[in-house]
């Protein structure tokens, strides 16, 4: 079976130096704001309270959860910009942008789990069962895993059709973190209501291609 | 010399907060050691007469004062709820020093013999003011130890000498968009208001503060006269009063307006009410000059800690109802 398996794997074509290029800078990119908490948390253990202010637990969990929404979004724009542009090397980087996007968001659950709630689990469960925003935040990490665990060559091969239709769970995820942040904000709704317009655009576009232009298609066809 | 006027001392004669800190420690130590009486030392401390550092036991009974580590003087002015100048934690801060704290004055009416506009001279005239150490509990789950400087609220309100009718008392908050840039967006039904039952205004923790760490209250902080109810969640100490009305009837309060299954009239710490999106069991301490991120949370405690003193008014009361 690993043979075989071996065997059908198809010749990999050589990337070109330019996506090479773009990819290190994106990842760069991506890393930028974890390398900015870091050095943000190395400040506060040596220095004691910096930019990071008064209660830096809750700073480091809302950095990261806004980072993990905002490269979500990032992923959700990729489609609809190769649709767009017409470019289909943009979807070259569609699953590093998803798996930073899980890099964030799991960051963010351990420092709610490890530096708010400090590892009590009866607070952590019960939290999880009863509010229901933190309700939808796990709800929406926890679907982020198939999708990083089914994120390489191999597992996108084993899952043929399947694999496209687990991955539709980024649309719901992206729904439930939206949402996540709508409900964690007391009465200033501006800035989760930024990210659920992004969201309804991207979402949108995706429905508005697969109602309002594959009729016209079959039509066509037929 | 006026309140105002023992707060605008020169910047040379306010103790900076590290001295604070350490003349406690000296004094308390020499207490300790039996080498000093208190007395004299304490004069040297402007401008309100100076906690003892041999707390009393009576006053500690009080809840006036604990000597659990405190909040530093500039976490206590960084990170600020006071929408009206921004919905962040550092808005209020970064906020232009847009605020015109003098001349200020307040508008006393509703039920009472002796309604009136004051200045905030006449307001205080004749308190002496003085030092509270408060534990300060946020609804959103963290808490502060602050020094604060004021008046008992009930000397003050009974200068008006309310009716029997007075069974609330409301409070409101300046409203002027010039002032308050954050009053451009409709977080909450302005101009912020809140109220408390007479006999919560009256009761001697209920503090009206004009300072905190022995110095005037900064913008942030509500300048320059705030309300500081510790047994209650920071947002019913109402910040930059303008009105205080004796009512009738309970009044309205912004909070409880925006989700009142959120935020009650009375509000005051639960441990066993959560509030529907997070639990109130425990919070994060933001105190001391340490790095906060491995600090423990810890326990909050009924009515903050303040339940001997404050429990029997609430006697009777469904607090699960009447959160």
């Amino acid at each position: 079976m690993v043979l075989s398996a071996a065997a059908a794997r198809p010749v990999r074509r050589r990337t070109e130096p330019g996506v090479i290029v773009a990819k290190i800078v994106v990842h760069l990119l991506a890393l930028l704001p974890a390398a900015w908490l870091a050095w943000q948390i190395r400040n506060e253990l040596v220095l004691g309270t910096g930019r990071l202010g008064a209660d830096p637990v809750a700073a480091i969990e809302h950095f990261l959860g806004l980072w993990a929404l905002r490269l979500l979004m990032i992923t959700l724009a990729v489609t609809p910009l190769r649709q767009l542009t017409g470019k289909a090397v943009l979807l070259r980087f569609r699953r590093m942008l998803g798996l930073y996007t899980f890099f964030y968001a799991t960051v963010h659950f351990a420092a709610w789990m490890v530096l708010d709630l400090r590892m009590d689990a009866s607070q952590i469960g019960a939290a999880i069962a009863k509010k229901p925003f933190v309700t939808v935040g796990f709800a929406a990490w926890l679907l982020l895993v198939p999708l990083a665990a089914t994120s390489f060559q191999r597992a996108m091969r084993a899952l043929g059709r399947r694999w496209g239709q687990l991955h539709r769970a980024i649309y719901v995820i992206a729904v439930l973190a939206v949402l996540h942040f709508w409900w964690l904000v007391k009465s200033d709704i501006r800035e989760p209501l930024l990210y659920a317009t992004i969201a309804a655009l991207l979402l949108g576009w995706r429905v508005w291609k697969r109602f309002a232009i594959s009729p016209r298609r079959t039509a066509t066809a037929g | 010399m006026s309140l105002r006027d023992a707060l605008r001392i020169p910047t040379r004669d306010v103790t900076d907060e590290a001295v604070y800190r350490d003349r406690r420690r000296v004094v308390a130590g020499l207490a300790a050691s039996g080498a000093l009486g208190l007395a004299g030392c304490a004069k040297a401390d402007p401008p309100a007469a100076p906690p003892a550092a041999k707390v009393d036991p009576a006053r500690m009974r009080a809840g006036f004062t604990t000597s659990e580590e405190r909040t530093t003087y500039q976490d206590v002015t960084s990170y600020n709820n006071f929408y009206e100048f921004g919905t962040g934690k550092a808005d209020p801060s970064q906020a232009p020093r847009t605020l015109r704290t003098h001349p200020w004055t307040v508008a006393v009416g509703g039920q009472c013999a002796k309604p009136g506009r004051l200045s905030l001279d006449d307001l205080l005239k004749g308190l002496k003011p003085e030092e509270r150490i408060y534990r300060h509990r946020c609804v959103e789950g963290w808490s502060m130890v602050i020094p604060w400087l004021g008046v008992p609220l009930g000397d003050v309100l009974k200068r008006f000498e309310p009716t029997s009718k007075a069974k609330f008392v409301a409070f409101t908050t300046l409203a002027d968009r010039k002032q308050m840039p954050g009053l451009s967006y409709p977080a909450l039904d302005w101009p912020y208001r809140e109220g408390l039952r007479i006999d919560e205004a009256t009761h001697p923790l209920a503090l009206l503060a004009t300072g905190i760490y022995g110095k005037p209250l900064l913008q942030q902080n509500g300048a320059p006269l705030r309300l500081v109810l510790p047994w209650k969640y920071g947002f019913k100490s109402i910040k930059s009063i303008v009105a205080i009305t004796f009512v009738e009837h309970m009044p309205f309060t912004s909070w409880n307006d925006e989700a009142s299954d959120e935020y009650g009239f009375f509000s005051n710490v639960n441990p066993a009410v959560d509030h529907p999106r997070w639990s109130q069991k425990t919070e994060r301490r933001i105190a001391g000059t340490g790095s906060k991120l491995f600090a423990d949370r810890i326990p909050t405690r009924l009515f903050n800690g303040y339940a001997e003193q404050v429990g029997s008014m609430y006697a009777g009361l469904d607090l699960r109802k009447w959160f």
